[in-house]
């Protein structure tokens, strides 16, 4: 066992002279070694803290805006890879050239602008953009300047826009002034505000209220504004038939204007001692204790006659399944367009988003309110001519026919 | 004079709120967020409105014994339960406060009530919708069974090109109707809009002349 060990697991008298001698070599060259690898280190650090300077600095005064704000762009340093060498770069400013530069704000490695909007209108300003190194050390930019920062009147991007909104006009007051001069103008027929009279109608014979439920919204949305128009009208003809009408509301401005509407739709149907002010009330702005009190309102009272009119979200099938539920005729009018599913399926008949919006001429028949939607159905198709050479256009620069979409400035707003 | 102020304050602001869109100078910006201010200022003293009309309704409800009155006791009861709780707790927003725990136990769970009710009114207008007694209502139908399928995995089990399909129907037909509806509100917006501002359309003070 002994001979085996001293064989195998012990340690021969050559084999230790051989450790010994690597051992007394390895402690004279280690420090060697060792002073080494620190020089490579110390060269390798003195590269990484030199970093180039960003180049081609420019400054703007930045348009369309408020003023007090200017534009600061340059070219990536030569060093900026995203390789952690650039660790992102800092803007400077100064009114003189050469001295007096603070810093006013940094980006992250990879950004080439910044925009300073603490800047004194009109002042002359110099700018410059240091590289940060690893070590958050400045290279500097030289300087671009002066520069000043000024306030615009008019938001030249959006001239397109400010350009649409002339023809708009336009074209609304011509048709208003044809309308107004006794031209026939025709209009194609809504069914849901054809039936409108036979709803009215319905509940008078059914000795019935009408609901009539202009949405969640507030006064501020033009769909809500659109459903007041409608609801004069329909108060106009409630007030002739003698018809209870039914309004609550989820906003107390909503509230108020529909009070006013109603009672003048009252008076001016000759029966002002037929509105009560009970009958348009706030209940809540609550969306789902809204649904709670309309849908109590319509099971208890059984409405003959409601109408959905305005801006409505998740609510409107809950309430429209409910007055489906108790058999009556339902007409509603959204612009939004994510319910007017659940509307087109529980309701007799759905207005689709614009058609809300000219239901008031279509029921008032009014020339001058015809003349507004005729003109609005012109700028509709000259809306429609833009997009077609706009998709045509578009279509032959992806397919390199033409070089540049030449439609793309009149589609685009700041 | 009672028509015609209204219309000028309208057309006034209307045009101002209108014209600062294209405008960036500081003046009218300022202006025009003071505007904003002062929307929400009005908004919250009509609360008060509204809670004027929400007392005076239910008041005569019971004082004329409506048949349901009992509704109208109870919701005055709970306004003026809510409004004690919120003016006699001065921390009425701390997290464990009267104030905060009968919101949190009874109006959040109601309401989360009422909505879970849209499931089954989805069911039922989905189950009216799809009956296929229509060219229209067929087509609805065969493009839901394939759009719910689509949205699930097994209709990816059933055949690869259904999720394709769905896709297909929800980024090309029904998203160039929704741009359509889209485009005709906008529309319809701004010749709203306008008509008010300039008079045309005077239906919201009533239809008066």
């Amino acid at each position: 066992m002994l001979g085996d060990r001293g064989q195998s697991g012990g340690i021969r008298p050559w084999t230790g002279f051989v450790a010994l001698s690597v051992a007394v070599a390895a402690l004279f060259l280690c420090p060697v070694a060792v002073s080494a690898q620190e020089e490579v280190e110390a060269v390798e650090q003195d590269t990484l803290l030199l970093v180039a300077a960003p180049t081609g600095l420019s400054a703007i005064d930045t348009p369309n805006d408020r003023g007090s704000s200017i534009n600061v762009t340059w070219e990536l340093s030569s060093d900026d890879n995203g390789d952690g060498i650039v660790a992102g770069y800092e803007v400077f400013r100064s009114a003189h050239p050469e001295t007096g530069f603070a810093f006013v704000g940094r980006v992250p490695f990879g950004v080439t602008e910044y925009r300073d909007s603490s800047v004194d209108n009109r002042a002359p300003t110099y700018y410059r953009v240091a590289a940060l190194g690893a070590d958050e050390s400045p290279f500097f930019s030289g300087t671009f300047g002066p520069v000043e920062a000024s306030i615009q009147w008019f938001n030249r991007s959006r001239l397109n826009a400010l350009v649409a909104v002339i023809i708009f006009v336009v074209s609304i007051l011509y048709f208003v002034n044809a309308a107004k001069s006794g031209k026939k103008l025709f209009i194609r027929r809504l069914a849901g505000l054809d039936e409108m009279d036979n709803a009215v109608g319905r509940a008078t014979e059914m000795g019935k209220p009408i609901l009539f439920i202009s949405g969640l919204s507030s006064v501020s949305d033009v769909a809500t504004i659109a459903a007041i128009n409608i609801l004069g009208e329909v108060a106009k003809k409630t007030a002739e038939y003698n018809t209870k009408l039914i309004v609550p509301c989820a906003d107390p401005i909503v509230m108020a204007v529909e009070q006013e509407v109603v009672k003048e739709a009252y008076a001016k149907a000759g029966r002002p001692d037929a509105y009560n002010e009970d009958d348009v009330f706030y209940l809540t702005r609550s969306q789902f204790a809204y649904v709670a009190g309309v849908n109590g309102i319509m099971v208890r009272q059984r409405p003959a006659t409601i109408l959905y009119m305005g801006m409505f979200y998740a609510e409107s099938l809950v309430l429209a399944e409910t007055g489906s539920s108790i058999g009556a005729i339902q007409i509603a009018g959204t612009d939004a367009v994510t319910q007017l599913p659940f509307f087109i399926t529980s309701c007799d008949y759905t207005l689709i988003g614009e058609e809300l919006y000219a239901a008031s001429a279509y029921l008032s028949r009014e020339p001058i309110l015809l003349g507004g939607l005729k003109g609005q159905d012109m700028f509709k198709l000259i809306t429609v001519v833009f997009l077609v050479v706009g998709v045509i256009a578009a279509t032959l620069t992806a397919t390199g026919v033409i070089e540049s979409n030449f439609m793309l400035a009149v589609f685009a707003t700041g | 004079m009672r028509r015609q102020f209204p219309l000028a304050l309208c057309f006034i602001a209307g045009l101002f709120m209108a014209v600062q869109y294209f405008i960036p100078h500081p003046t009218v910006q300022d202006m025009y967020e003071r505007l904003l201010i002062w929307l929400q200022t009005l908004l919250a003293f009509a609360f008060l409105l509204g809670t004027v009309s929400l007392v005076r309704v239910h008041y005569h409800k019971i004082r004329h014994r409506a048949d349901d009155r009992g509704y109208s006791l109870v919701t005055l009861l709970a306004l003026c339960l809510m409004i004690g709780l919120g003016f006699f707790h001065s921390a009425h927003h701390a997290q464990g406060s009267p104030f905060d725990r009968m919101f949190q136990n009874v109006q959040v769970p109601i309401e989360a009530t009422m909505f879970s009710l849209l499931a089954f009114y989805v069911a039922s207008a989905a189950f009216r919708a799809f009956r296929a007694r229509t060219l229209e209502s067929t087509l609805l139908l065969v493009a839901a069974c394939i759009v719910m399928l689509g949205r699930v995995p097994i209709g990816d089990m059933i055949h690869s090109s259904i999720p394709v399909a769905t896709r297909w129907i929800l980024e090309v037909p029904n998203l160039a109707a929704k741009r359509g509806i889209m485009i005709g509100v906008g529309l319809g917006m701004m010749a709203t809009s306008l008509k008010i501002i300039l008079g045309i359309e005077r239906a919201w003070m009533g239809g008066g002349d």
